[in-house]
């Protein structure tokens, strides 16, 4: 079952920009989907179209199996939307924000009242729910989104990034929060900048470029195209210059931590003995989580250069 | 989780709909009414000042040396003009600010992406500007029950006239927010329309002491025929038919409320 098809999907504004160039996607039910791509892509568009905050030019969106020109009701029942801007009232307390919202999806308040609970609880708001929104930290309004969009139980929760400004701590814990939820069942589409998040918490990708999808695959399949590993590696004794080795880069984090890249399929043996002959030894290791940072740059470098050369090819 | 919702494909039944609509409702009725009651001090403590300050100059001082009009003291007659004319300005201040600090915050998307219908939008802020379009002119009532007797003459149209009048403006009130782009922008009706219109809407004067020419100017401003309308309903004499003035009220809720609701399904000013 699909949560979400998009087909022929085109957004032309008054201004005459195209934000969405005949743009078709789906993501399965139950997955845990990335959106990805540079500011001004068209990411927040295609979220607005589907949350029907946007008017579309052309296409279609099916949520869940319901049109949305034919039933926008069923769509809009099955969505969920934590946008990328603080948009509550911010003289309303946390517990009116979401006691509201649930009641603008028809849910009844002795039922809100024991979501308006579970939500705020699981995402540490409970102890300020009679706090007037806007003095609530960054974080503590992110997390007032998620709850929000989580009263009414969508079947598709969409975030267009959740965790923005949002310190490392927090965002883990947003992020097993989400997973958690996930887990339980709902779908979830996930815009974000932060490639490690994407890379952490996706199964399923699109990178979306000036208003087409340039690449929609499995997070996993993607890096399987990066040619090298790469990895940190804690170690001892970092000399001044780092020995140039034939067939592994080398890049020094600080003065502890060293990146290394080895071609994929080659014996991590052979690096950690040539380290060791140039007197580094390696304490621990790990995989460096944001190689599909390296991936996305190269596939919109690649992209960048095709479009010099054409230019140069027509002049 | 998946039995809430509907099958693919396959809409909710009506009955899931409308008691979803009536929940909605009742959230954006009862928000709207908290926010006006909350800010008291702003929404109803200022009508009262300046609806006393009216009947202390233009009744008590200068009316007792204009002398009677149309039959009854001075006070008597401006009274229920002064009481439609908090009624008319609240109702639909109140609208046009709830509506527009909604768009201005963009709360409004809270609305826009649920999914109520546009009908339990717009009922649902005009609720709230009835609401204090009703409060204000109760609170003015009182004030001119102070200064004169308000005699009734008949509480059916009294009632359905004041109704009326602050369903008509709220509805105005939308339409103003939905347009505006910055806050000067929810100023200009009331100032530039409402305002002079209410002045010269016979809330003061009866048309009849107007040249013939200014009569039949006077007769094409809508808000002439609610006064007299909610006149005719406390003292039971007014310048103009009462069923016309019906007829003029309900036909500028169907057509204001029409476009309101073409706007919000266009998504005129909220959607991009």
């Amino acid at each position: 079952m699909t949560a979400l098809v998009v087909t022929d999907l085109t957004k032309t504004y008054r201004n005459g920009r195209t934000a969405l160039n005949h743009i078709d996607l789906s993501v399965d039910a139950g997955a845990f989907f990335g959106l990805l791509g540079p500011n001004g892509a068209g990411k927040s568009t295609l979220i607005g179209i589907v949350a029907t905050l946007v008017t579309k030019s052309g296409g279609q969106v099916q949520v869940f199996g319901h049109d949305l020109d034919r039933d926008p009701w069923a769509v809009k029942s099955s969505l969920g939307l934590v946008p990328q801007e603080f948009n509550f009232n911010t003289f309303d307390t946390v517990e009116q924000i979401v006691l509201n919202q649930a009641g603008f999806y028809g849910i009844p308040r002795r039922i809100a009242h024991i979501r308006a609970e579970h939500y705020l609880q699981s995402l540490g708001l409970w102890e300020r729910r009679k706090s007037i929104s806007r003095t609530l930290s960054g974080g503590m309004k992110r997390r007032l989104l998620i709850a929000r969009a989580l009263m009414h139980e969508p079947r598709l929760l969409i975030l267009d990034e959740p965790t923005a400004g949002v310190d490392i701590e927090l965002r883990r814990s947003m992020w097993d929060f989400l997973r958690h939820i996930n887990a339980q069942g709902t779908t979830i589409i996930l815009t974000t900048h932060y490639l490690e998040e994407a890379e952490s918490l996706c199964r399923d990708i699109a990178i979306i470029d000036e208003g087409r999808i340039i690449e929609h695959t499995n997070v996993k399949a993607l890096l399987q195209r990066l040619s090298t590993q790469a990895y940190l590696l804690d170690v001892e004794h970092l000399p001044e210059s780092l020995p140039q080795l034939p067939d592994f880069s080398l890049r020094r984090i600080d003065g502890a931590t060293l990146e290394a890249e080895v071609p994929r399929g080659r014996p991590l043996t052979e690096l950690f003995a040539v380290l060791a002959q140039n007197g580094i030894s390696v304490t621990s290791m790990r995989n460096k989580s944001n190689r599909l940072e390296e991936l996305f740059v190269r596939m919109l470098g690649n992209k960048e250069r095709g479009k010099e050369k054409e230019k140069e090819e027509n002049s | 989780m998946s039995d809430r919702f509907a099958a693919e494909g396959q809409r909710y039944p009506r009955s899931v709909r409308l008691r979803a609509s009536w929940v909605a409702l009742k959230t954006i009725a009862f928000k709207e009414t908290n926010r006006y009651l909350r800010i008291w001090i702003q929404t109803l403590v200022p009508p009262a000042i300046t609806m006393t300050l009216y009947f202390v100059i233009f009744g008590a001082l200068i009316g007792e040396r204009i002398g009677p009009m149309g039959g009854y003291s001075y006070m008597e007659y401006i009274a229920p003009g002064i009481i439609m004319l908090a009624i008319i300005t609240n109702s639909y201040n109140n609208v046009v600010s709830s509506f527009f600090g909604a768009k201005f915050q963009r709360h409004i998307e809270e609305l826009l992406v649920s999914p109520m219908p546009n009908l339990v939008i717009l009922t649902g802020y005009v609720v709230g500007g009835v609401g204090r379009g009703l409060c204000v002119g109760a609170i003015v009532t009182v004030i001119a029950l102070m200064f004169t007797s308000l005699p009734i003459h008949n509480w059916a149209i009294t009632l359905s006239v004041v109704v009326l009048t602050a369903t008509l403006f709220s509805i105005g009130g939308v339409i103003n927010a939905i347009y505006a782009q910055k806050f000067d922008d929810i100023a200009i009706i009331p100032t530039f329309v409402l305002t002079p219109l209410t002045y010269l809407g016979g809330v003061f004067y009866s048309i009849s002491l107007l040249p013939e020419f200014w009569q039949a100017v006077s007769l094409a401003n809508p808000i002439l025929y609610m006064v007299n309308a909610f006149r005719f309903g406390i003292l039971g004499s007014a310048d103009v038919n009462i069923v016309f003035s019906y007829v003029m009220m309900i036909a500028f809720i169907i057509g204001l409320g029409g476009f309101a609701l073409y706007l919000l399904r266009r998504g005129t000013g909220l959607r991009s």
